[in-house]
This record gives C-alpha cells, sequence and structure tokens, in this order.
C-alpha cells in the first residue's frame, strides 16, 4: 500500500468562525448605530465615518501587505472596526484632516506599535480618541443637535457647532436620549441602536454579558449614590446618567473588545465594574466632561493582572480548606 | 441547578448516515497484524514464534505486569511474523472456528481474573485494562456502576448500533461488571439524541430495580468519562482523581458486552465493532472487525476509498488520530475509522489569538487555553503547569471554536510531553 493520506493534529473538524467572520459580523452590528449617526447627523457624520474606517484600512494594508490591493484592504476586517468605532466615538462636526490623524494614531500606536491584531494592550479606538482630545479639546468636545432632514448636507463646522450636549448640561427628556435626538458623537447617542447591535453580538455569541453588565451596573449604583448624597434621588437621574455621554456605546463596543479586555468570566465582570467606577468619579468628580476614555484605557492596563488573578479552578479541583 | 458540565461545543454529528444500518459482520481476511500493545498499561511478551500454528482465541501474548491486557489470535493460522511491535498470522479460514465454554467463577477475584484472561480493555476508545479498573483499591468502596452509552464524538455509532442490537448481553455484562466492583447499582447514561436506544434500554431494565438509564444533554465532550458523571449524578471527578475516588467505576457499552462474552461462552476479545464512515467512503456503516484486520481490508469491504479521500482518522474527528498509510492495524480502541474528502481536510495554519475567549468558555476543564498555548510556545513551561497544562483532557473543543484556527491541543500535547520528559530527567 502506498497510499499517502494528509496528517495532521485532532482535532479533524473545526467550528465554522474565522477572524473574518467574527471581525465583519461586528461591522455589522455597528450598522444599526452608524445609520442612526447618519440619520441623526447629516453628511458630516457620514464623511467622518468613511474617513476614519477609510484611512484605518488603508493603514493597515500599507504595515501588513506593504500594497493596497483591494485584498489587502479588506483584510481580515479588524481594522474596518476599529476604524469605524473610532469614526462613532468622534463629534459629527470633526474636521476630516483630524478624522485621519486620530485614525493614524489608532492604527499605528493603537495598535501596530504593539505588535498588531490580538497583541494590542489599549483599545486602538480609544488611544486614537484620547490622542486628539488632548490635542484639540475644543473641537473634541463641541458637539451639535440632530439636524433636520431637509438640512442633512448642511456641513456643521466647529466654530458654528456649539449645542450642548446633555453632560455639557443640556436638558433632554428621557426618550429624545434614548433615541438618540441629543447633540453628541456620532455614534453615542441613540440608546435604542446600541442596543439593537447588542442584542445582536449576545445572539451571535460575541460578547458576553459580564463586562456590559458589570460596567453599565456600577455606573449606576455610583450613580444613585451621588444624586442619593445631593439629595435629588431619582430612577430617572440614574437613567440619565446611564444614556448620557458614551457609556452605553462603550458597555456594548468598547469593553467588550476582544483583544483588550479579560479572557475569564470573573475577569470579564470586574473589568466591567472597574470601568464603570472609574468613568463615573471621572465625570462626577473630576473636570474632564466625560470619564469613558480613560476609564477603559485605565482598565485596559489591568487585563494580565485581572486574568492572572481570576483563574477559574479547573474541572474537580478539590477546594482548599 | 444543572447537574451538566459547563463548556462543550456542538459541531454536526453527522451520525445519520451509519445510525440506521445494522452492523455487518466482516469476513475474516487474509491475514491479521496484532500489536503488542493494544492498551494502557505495559506492553505483552509475545508466547508465540514464528511458524507457529495458533488456534482461534488462543493468547499469543501476555505480561506480568497488574496494568495490562493480554492478546489473543483473532484467526486461527500460522504465525508469520513476531518482532518487538506486534505479530502477525496468516488467516487459515478453515479452521478458524472459535470454540469455548461458559466460565465459572466462585469469588469477585475469580471474576475478574476472567475478565483479564479474556483480554478486556475499554472499548470506548481510552483502552484502559477493565480487570483494573474493577479492582478497587484497599479501602475504596464501589457504590454504583456506570454505562457510559453518550458516544458523543461526531460520526461515531458503534455503541449506538451495539446498545439496539446486544442490549441484552450489555445488561448482563453490566450485572457482572457491578458484581466485579461491588456496586450495588448501574446507572447508563446516553445522549439524548439516540432516543431509540433510551427506549430500547429503559425496556431491557424495566424489571431490573438496580438499574436506571438516563438520558444527557447532546453536547460534546459528554462521553467524556469524568463530564458524563458529573452530567449523572452532578459530581465532580477530583482533578487528577479517578471516579473510583466517588465511588463509582464506569464502563463502555461494548466491554460490557465482551465482559459477557468472556463469562458466558469463555470468549476473549476477538473482535469489535468499528464505525466506518465520512465522506470519502463508498458505503458508510458499523462493521464487526476482527482484531488486526488492516484498514485497507476494511475500507475495501466498506466498498472502498472515495478518488478525493484524502485523510484517514482512527478514531472519532474530534481526538482521533490521522493515518498516514490504510496499513495499520483495527485495534482493540480503534471506535471509528473516518475517511475525509480533500474539502473538508483543514490544513495547518494559524491566524493570530484574538483573545475572543471562546476557547475558554468551550473548554469543560476549566482551563485557559489561550494562556496555555502561549506558554507553551514561548517554553514556559513552569507558568503552564501552573495554570493546570496537565489537567487538559485534549477533547479538541478549544481547538474546533478558535476563530484563528489555532492547533491548540497539538500545543498542549506537545508541551505536556515536554513536561514529562522534564520531570523523567529530574
Amino acid at each position: 500500500m502506498t497510499d499517502k493520506f494528509v496528517v495532521g493534529p485532532s482535532p479533524h473538524v473545526l467550528g465554522p468562525k474565522t477572524v473574518k467572520s467574527v471581525m465583519w459580523e461586528v461591522v455589522i452590528a455597528l450598522a444599526p448605530v452608524s445609520i442612526a449617526g447618519i440619520l441623526l447627523f447629516g453628511l458630516d457624520a457620514l464623511l467622518v465615518l468613511v474617513t476614519a474606517t477609510v484611512t484605518a484600512m488603508i493603514l493597515e494594508a500599507l504595515v501588513l501587505h506593504r500594497n493596497l490591493k483591494p485584498a489587502s484592504i479588506l483584510g481580515d476586517g479588524s481594522a474596518a472596526v476599529s476604524g469605524l468605532i473610532l469614526g462613532l466615538i468622534l463629534p459629527p462636526s470633526t474636521p476630516l484632516w483630524m478624522v485621519v490623524i486620530a485614525a493614524a494614531v489608532g492604527i499605528l500606536l493603537g495598535k501596530h506599535a504593539f505588535g498588531g491584531l490580538g497583541n494590542n494592550i489599549f483599545n486602538p479606538a480609544l488611544v486614537a480618541r484620547a490622542f486628539v482630545f488632548m490635542s484639540w479639546p475644543v473641537a473634541m468636545t463641541t458637539w451639535h443637535g440632530p439636524l433636520s432632514l431637509s438640512d442633512w448636507t448642511t456641513r456643521v463646522s466647529v466654530d458654528v457647532a456649539s449645542s450642548a450636549s446633555p453632560l455639557g448640561g443640556a436638558q433632554h427628556g428621557l426618550m429624545e436620549m434614548f433615541l438618540g435626538q441629543t447633540a453628541g458623537s456620532i455614534g453615542e447617542t441613540s440608546a435604542l441602536a446600541i442596543l439593537l447591535g447588542a442584542i445582536f453580538l449576545i445572539v451571535r455569541g460575541h460578547i458576553d454579558w459580564r463586562a456590559p453588565l458589570g460596567y453599565v451596573g456600577s455606573a449606576a449604583v455610583v450613580a444613585a449614590i451621588y444624586s442619593f448624597l445631593g439629595g435629588d434621588f431619582a430612577l430617572t437621574t440614574i437613567a440619565w446618567q446611564l444614556m448620557a455621554g458614551g457609556l452605553l456605546f462603550a458597555a456594548v463596543f468598547m469593553i467588550t473588545d476582544m483583544v483588550t479586555s479579560p479572557v475569564t468570566k470573573t475577569g470579564r465582570l470586574l473589568f466591567g465594574i472597574g470601568c464603570g467606577l472609574i468613568t463615573m468619579v471621572i465625570r462626577l468628580y473630576l473636570s474632564a466632561p466625560e470619564g469613558v476614555t480613560y476609564g477603559i484605557l485605565f482598565m485596559n492596563a489591568m487585563v494580565p493582572l485581572i486574568d492572572r488573578y481570576t483563574v477559574p479552578k479547573v474541572f474537580g479541583e478539590v477546594k482548599s480548606r | 441547578m444543572s447537574k451538566s458540565f459547563s463548556g462543550g461545543i456542538h459541531p454536526a454529528y453527522n451520525k445519520a448516515m451509519t445510525a440506521e444500518i445494522p452492523i455487518a459482520d466482516m469476513p475474516l481476511p487474509d491475514k491479521v497484524r496484532l500489536p503488542l500493545s493494544q492498551h494502557i498499561g505495559a506492553p505483552c511478551k509475545p508466547l508465540v514464534a514464528k511458524g507457529d500454528t495458533v488456534a482461534m482465541g488462543q493468547k499469543i501474548a501476555d505480561s506480568d505486569s497488574f496494568v495490562s491486557a493480554p492478546i489473543h489470535a483473532s484467526v486461527a493460522g500460522e504465525v508469520v511474523l513476531v518482532d518487538d511491535q506486534a505479530i502477525e498470522i496468516k488467516t487459515d479460514k478453515e479452521k478458524s472456528r472459535f470454540s469455548g465454554a461458559a466460565q465459572s467463577y466462585n469469588n469477585q477475584g475469580e471474576l475478574r481474573q476472567i475478565i483479564r484472561e479474556a483480554g478486556i480493555v475499554g472499548l470506548g476508545g481510552a483502552t484502559f485494562p477493565t480487570h483494573v479498573k474493577v479492582t478497587p483499591p484497599e479501602g475504596v468502596t464501589i457504590h454504583t456502576f456506570m454505562i457510559n452509552g453518550a458516544e458523543c464524538e461526531p460520526f461515531l455509532t458503534t455503541d449506538h448500533r451495539v446498545m439496539l442490537e446486544q442490549g441484552q448481553e450489555m445488561i448482563a455484562g453490566s450485572k457482572l461488571l457491578m458484581e466485579a466492583c461491588g456496586a450495588e447499582k448501574t446507572i447508563i447514561g446516553i445522549e439524548k439524541n439516540k432516543p431509540d436506544a433510551i427506549e430500547h434500554m429503559s425496556k431491557l431494565i424495566a424489571d431490573e430495580p438496580a438499574f436506571a438509564v438516563t438520558g444527557v444533554q447532546v453536547k460534546y465532550p459528554q462521553g467524556w468519562e469524568k463530564q458524563l458523571i458529573k452530567s449523572l449524578v452532578g459530581q465532580e471527578v477530583p482533578d487528577k482523581g479517578l471516579p473510583l475516588d466517588l465511588g463509582i467505576v464506569m464502563n463502555n457499552v461494548a466491554t460490557a458486552v465482551a465482559v459477557h462474552r468472556a463469562v458466558e461462552y469463555g470468549e476473549p476479545l476477538l473482535n469489535r465493532v468499528v464505525t466506518v464512515s465520512g465522506s470519502g467512503i463508498n458505503k458508510p456503516q458499523n462493521v464487526r472487525a476482527p482484531l488486526g484486520t488492516s484498514v485497507a481490508d476494511l475500507v475495501e469491504f466498506c466498498g472502498g476509498l472515495k478518488p478525493e479521500a484524502a485523510k484517514i482518522i482512527d478514531g472519532g474527528p474530534m481526538m482521533g488520530r490521522a493515518l498516514s498509510t490504510l496499513d495499520t492495524p483495527i485495534t482493540k480502541g480503534t471506535s471509528g475509522i473516518l475517511v475525509f474528502n480533500r474539502d473538508e481536510v483543514h490544513l495547518f495554519s494559524e491566524d493570530p489569538c484574538i483573545r475572543c475567549a471562546s476557547c475558554v468558555d468551550a473548554c469543560p476543564s476549566r482551563l485557559l487555553p489561550n494562556y496555555l498555548a502561549l506558554y507553551v510556545k514561548r517554553e514556559m513551561l513552569d507558568e503552564a503547569e501552573e495554570i493546570n497544562l496537565m489537567s487538559c483532557i485534549e477533547c479538541g473543543c478549544c481547538s474546533y471554536v478558535c476563530p484563528s484556527k489555532i492547533p491548540l491541543v497539538h500545543y498542549f500535547q506537545r508541551g505536556k510531553q515536554e513536561i514529562n520528559a522534564r520531570n523523567r530527567n529530574q
């Protein structure tokens, strides 16, 4: 018998999931917030999203393949995810050159300086936002409210845009905030659209409830204590805190980032709680208007430690007395 | 509270190809090759020499070690080769008839001896000598005997068919095993994707108060001994411990049948049922094949390979071993021979780990496969051992779910070998 057959390690059947399928499904999950952002904030929003996404994809193609063939640009989809998320957390009136710089910082410094896919410690989109926030604080904290459909193509420059966001003191009803009809970053205002994406990600098994629940839960607890101490405790205040700013978007799309969050189940919960606590402390007690970025970046740095101290007990491990 | 274990996966089961077809008895091949080590434990030493004539069922190799199982001639004929690996016999088809007599025993010790002399080992694939399993150490009392009819590996349907066709023999064998280990009751665990087997077994034990049949969740690796025990009684066998520690002994369906036949007919283990399946085989079915039959002869009996056949697997697709050649014998542990076509073969290539934790969620042993693989790759063996590399059962769930297609099990096997080698040298 001289037949030669393929050999290889077990298992000999593999599941359908690939890095590509995971990444593009995250892009699909980002569709509701992207569409909501574009409908609410007009052409500006569309241009910011496209610029951020395309810049990230092109830079990644250049870093990895040193060419711009369509296959290189599409890649595994991870650059599209980072770029699109970055676009979604920027104000719609962000100048496009600033978007390009932000995307470059995210992909080059945030991702590839650490060794590329899977090796980055910090969420690339948040590295980018932290960078542009420190460099151009005014542009990064200037939002404008939703446009009526007739004004959809109107470009709103930073100089004109001046509506206060909810965290900046604007008064909005909870329903307006739920639908996203407030001033804010492109993808962060509509709780409804964010929840649609969350449902998709949970159904498809890409995110675990622990980190988002720990995050939103701990933020709610801090908000409750704060409002209780301030003497104006009300459930609406808590709901308002949760829907204001980028908290809900981060709960679904950023603290669930696979690469930069813990792998253990307990770790994911602790990570979410830590992000929530820091976010709220920054929001309520420091001068910065939004604590999401630094809260998560700080906790990103804690991930190896969290994993290390939350190694689960193996099957049948005898409980130490 | 759910009793089932955490983790696990739901691969495509692909059992329909063979589940409905009765077991076919294969004619004796012209030659058999019987390896001296078909079990966990000490390899056997030949008792015959080249040129000897042997009878069917004659013991041809044995060992003095307790943890070992003798080898018998699965055909009658002439010994044509004896080396340190195997014994080969040229079949004399005229004389290949087994004759034996019912064995009698007076106590547990004698019953265990009958099981040992029949060369019976765990036929689920683990091949641990059965007489050792039913001999609890001094001071340990066994209260429950279990039959593993989960058969969680995709494609495989041998236990399913044996339960349907030889259920009565399995029950008889279970009673013997219960007696051998001193248990008072028997629980038969069957995955719920075999409702006909559950129904059949329930009927057979209707008048047996010591027996119970339990349907368990369809989830790989439900048939792994420790996981099935968790599903059946809700208790976890201690890490690095044995079911004995919980007063439990578990055996496979076909093992119980073999024990029954050893006592009832004095018949040693001469053959086993093998699932021959996969898209690359012309006639998928379960075959009762003499031990030592070459995969080539078995495949021939099943209509041969399709032209696109590219990979041959000894065992199930999750834990089986890829064979490089058809010139490989069927042994006591061969539960299946699967043939995959070229387009079903995954070649070795891996993307970077994206820390998605799919492996962590799928691991039935609650390990952290992503970190284990990282440590093995970087030769950080102490760190790997610290987070329990040695507790990995190599079930393959992590590799299966990995989106980056990292051959995690392959790294774990390598890491374990390196740790074992290091410990030996110390």
